[in-house]
């Protein structure tokens, strides 16, 4: 396998502030990895690093043979890495159908009626509630929504930043088993950034262990999900 | 014993009106009760007993009347949402009202008892609907708060009048050319806030206005200063003058001349102008950049993130937004025949945004109808000069207290399933999208 993504020595800063301390990761094709860590480890800011904002200050960021590193955002997304942000970002004030059309402007609306179609069968909540404001929904419904609008753009690479934030555990697996469902039947490669140890690194083929802006710990998912520090840190809060 | 399970709330009440008028006695008295009156050479202190009394009993009893009606404890309030079913029925006489009213704008010169004065009306109303579509672009589609809007209006009045002073140039010349001047302008104000949001973004377009009337202002030989521009020439009836001779629009037709043709010929003009302009925002709105100004508007990083370039979303919206201010301008300088910085004032700005935000920010119709409450109930109360802002600002209270996302504030969506949907206003917070 070949490495789709891969970080190499990356560091990012807000203001004077370290937030990541040299970050080696690699996402290969057809992977499903995922990113766990405290609060504040700097999980969401490598995804936005990856994405361009914050840039990265030093290290490199290669995605597809192509270092991406000092590429502007909006760029980024068209090379098709999809992005869902944290706490979901839908445009609350439009409708469901609205928000799809925003994430299929990238591919100048190519596939669009058929990718619609597609997101409607794999969400049908979503066709239920088209002409609805995107405010609306419920949070399980937003994050579909977040989820289809990302996969409007037929990205190669998906990068989702916690999405079972704030949802119920049943929708939470629901959200999971469709990520799961993607990448088996359509080889889509996933970055998953999570809090939620246990279901992510379950449901991934690799795992990275993030504290304080470092990768402490890596390898399969069930692999980390059976050592010690990681079930103590992460699986047995508190107990 | 009927009234011991519900407790009179008099007493209570009474207590409570008693400590208000209290309040209002420490204030009164030094405030009414005192008047400084000449004594001699000295100044002296007289006491007004009844005026203190009787301001403390309206206060007393007006606290009374509140405290056992509106404010009477465990009053059940009453929730002052609309009903979806109003809300429909709303936008759909909105559907038949815009025709209707369209249709009437054009009859209205013709129409009986409709004198010379009307017609003026007519134009500073359009005018004003023109400016608030066009400033919709950048307030009601893509969010960016706008103080100095005024400054693009400024812009094409003067690229118009300058032009036609200096070269000679026809209205139906500098027309595009104001547009596209006040469009550069907007590009040149986009360029350095771009970086802005919300009350930043504000305050730097509040302080552009007040640079381009500044500058308007102060550099005498171009603009001639607080003086002006006069003797701005009419636009001809393509290429047919409104004059008396052989020549003139009243003898090529073969009318008798009047005065009133050419208010009339104005008239219509900016009535055209106006509806390019809402055909215009109306087809902005379905074309993919439209949809990224709204996206815009709800989530800059989400916009980001799906690949929408937001340096050109916003400076497009600037750019076009301006470009219609600078139209309105251009017209509103040959209407005119005298311009000034005089015309160009903040309180221009804050009128037009009044018009978008009380007609529903991103509804063409509501903008048109607040244009036309706005200006036309200013003329109207023209005779109580003293108290129009007064009216003015009562009447911006009371629309935000009952309809708070504006006159009309459902939304219909650019991209539908099958069939069109209304979404109305009320199910969503303020600011909250």
């Amino acid at each position: 396998m070949t490495a789709l993504l891969s970080l190499e020595g990356v560091t990012a800063y807000y203001g004077s502030i370290a937030a990541l301390k040299g970050v080696d990761v690699e996402v290969s094709e057809g992977e499903i990895v995922t990113l766990i860590g405290a609060n504040g480890a700097g999980k969401s800011t490598l995804m936005m690093t990856i994405f361009g904002s914050p840039q990265a200050r030093d290290g490199r960021i290669v995605y597809d043979g192509r270092d991406i590193t000092r590429t502007p955002m909006h760029e980024i997304a068209r090379l098709k890495i999809a992005q869902s942000p944290e706490g979901r970002r839908i445009f609350p004030r439009m409708s469901v159908l609205e928000n799809l059309k925003m994430g299929a402007a990238v591919t100048q609306f190519a596939h669009y009626d058929e990718d619609l179609e597609r997101m409607f069968a794999i969400f049908p909540r979503l066709k239920e509630r088209a002409a609805q404001r995107g405010g609306t929904l419920s949070g399980g419904e937003q994050q579909m929504l977040a989820i289809a609008r990302a996969l409007m753009s037929r990205p190669r690479l998906l990068m989702l930043d916690e999405p079972s934030l704030g949802l119920a555990p049943l929708v939470a697996k629901q959200i999971f088993s469709v990520v799961k469902e993607l990448n088996e039947k359509d080889g889509l490669t996933v970055f998953l950034v999570e809090q939620n140890a246990y279901h992510a690194l379950k449901l991934a083929h690799r795992g990275y262990v993030m504290v304080n802006g470092k990768i402490t710990m890596s390898g399969g998912g069930r692999e980390l999900l059976e050592k010690p520090e990681v079930r103590a840190a992460y699986l047995e809060g508190g107990r | 014993m009927t009234t011991a399970a519900a407790p009179s709330p008099f007493p209570e009440a009474l207590k409570n009106a008693f400590v208000t008028a209290l309040i209002a006695l420490g204030l009164a008295a030094p405030m009414m009760g005192l008047v400084t009156v000449q004594v001699g050479g000295d100044l002296g202190l007289e006491p007004h007993c009844p005026r203190v009394a009787i301001a403390v009993a309206l206060v007393f009893v007006g606290r009374l009347i509140l405290n056992l009606t509106i404010w009477r404890p465990g009053r059940v309030k009453k929730v002052t949402a609309i009903s979806p079913k109003t809300e429909r029925l709303l936008s759909k006489t909105a559907r038949y009202l815009a025709p209707a009213a369209v249709a009437f704008a054009i009859i209205l010169p013709f129409l009986p008892g409709v004198g010379r004065g009307q017609i003026d009306l007519g134009i500073l109303v359009l005018t004003y609907v023109m400016l608030g579509w066009g400033l919709n672009i950048v307030v009601g589609l893509a969010g960016l708060l706008d103080l100095g809007y005024v400054a693009f209006y400024a812009v094409g009045a003067y690229s118009y009048a300058l032009l036609a002073q200096n070269f000679g140039f026809s209205f139906w010349l500098c027309l595009p050319l104001a547009g596209i001047l006040a469009a550069l302008w907007g590009v040149m104000l986009g360029f350095p806030v771009l970086r802005l949001r919300g009350d930043y973004l504000a305050i730097v377009t509040l302080a552009f206005g007040e640079i381009i009337r500044l500058v308007l202002l102060n550099w005498q030989w171009f603009t001639g200063g607080p003086n002006g521009i006069g003797g701005i020439p009419k636009p001809s009836f393509f290429g047919i003058d409104f004059k008396t001779g052989p020549d003139g629009f009243a003898a090529t037709f073969g009318l008798t001349f009047s005065p009133l043709h050419r208010i009339i010929f104005m008239y219509y003009l900016i009535l055209a102008l106006a509806l390019i302009t809402n055909y215009f925002v109306i087809r902005l709105r379905r074309l993919p950049i439209g949809r990224a100004w709204e996206a815009l508007r709800e989530d800059e990083i989400a916009c980001r993130s799906l690949g929408v370039n937001t340096v050109n979303t916003k400076l497009t919206a600037f750019a076009l937004g301006a470009m219609f201010a600078g139209f309105a301008g251009s017209f509103f300088a040959t209407r005119q025949g005298f311009i000034s910085p005089e015309s160009f004032v903040f309180m221009e700005s804050a009128l037009i945004l009044a018009i978008v935000v009380l007609g529903g920010m991103g509804s063409q119709f509501g903008v048109a109808v607040a244009a036309l409450l706005m200006i036309g109930g200013f003329e109207w109360f023209r005779e109580f000069q003293d108290y129009r802002l007064i009216i003015f600002g009562l009447v911006m209270v009371l629309i935000m207290v009952w309809r708070p996302r504006g006159l009309v504030s459902s939304r219909s969506p650019s991209v539908f399933l099958k069939e069109k949907k209304a979404i109305s206003g009320s199910l969503v917070q303020e600011g909250h999208g």
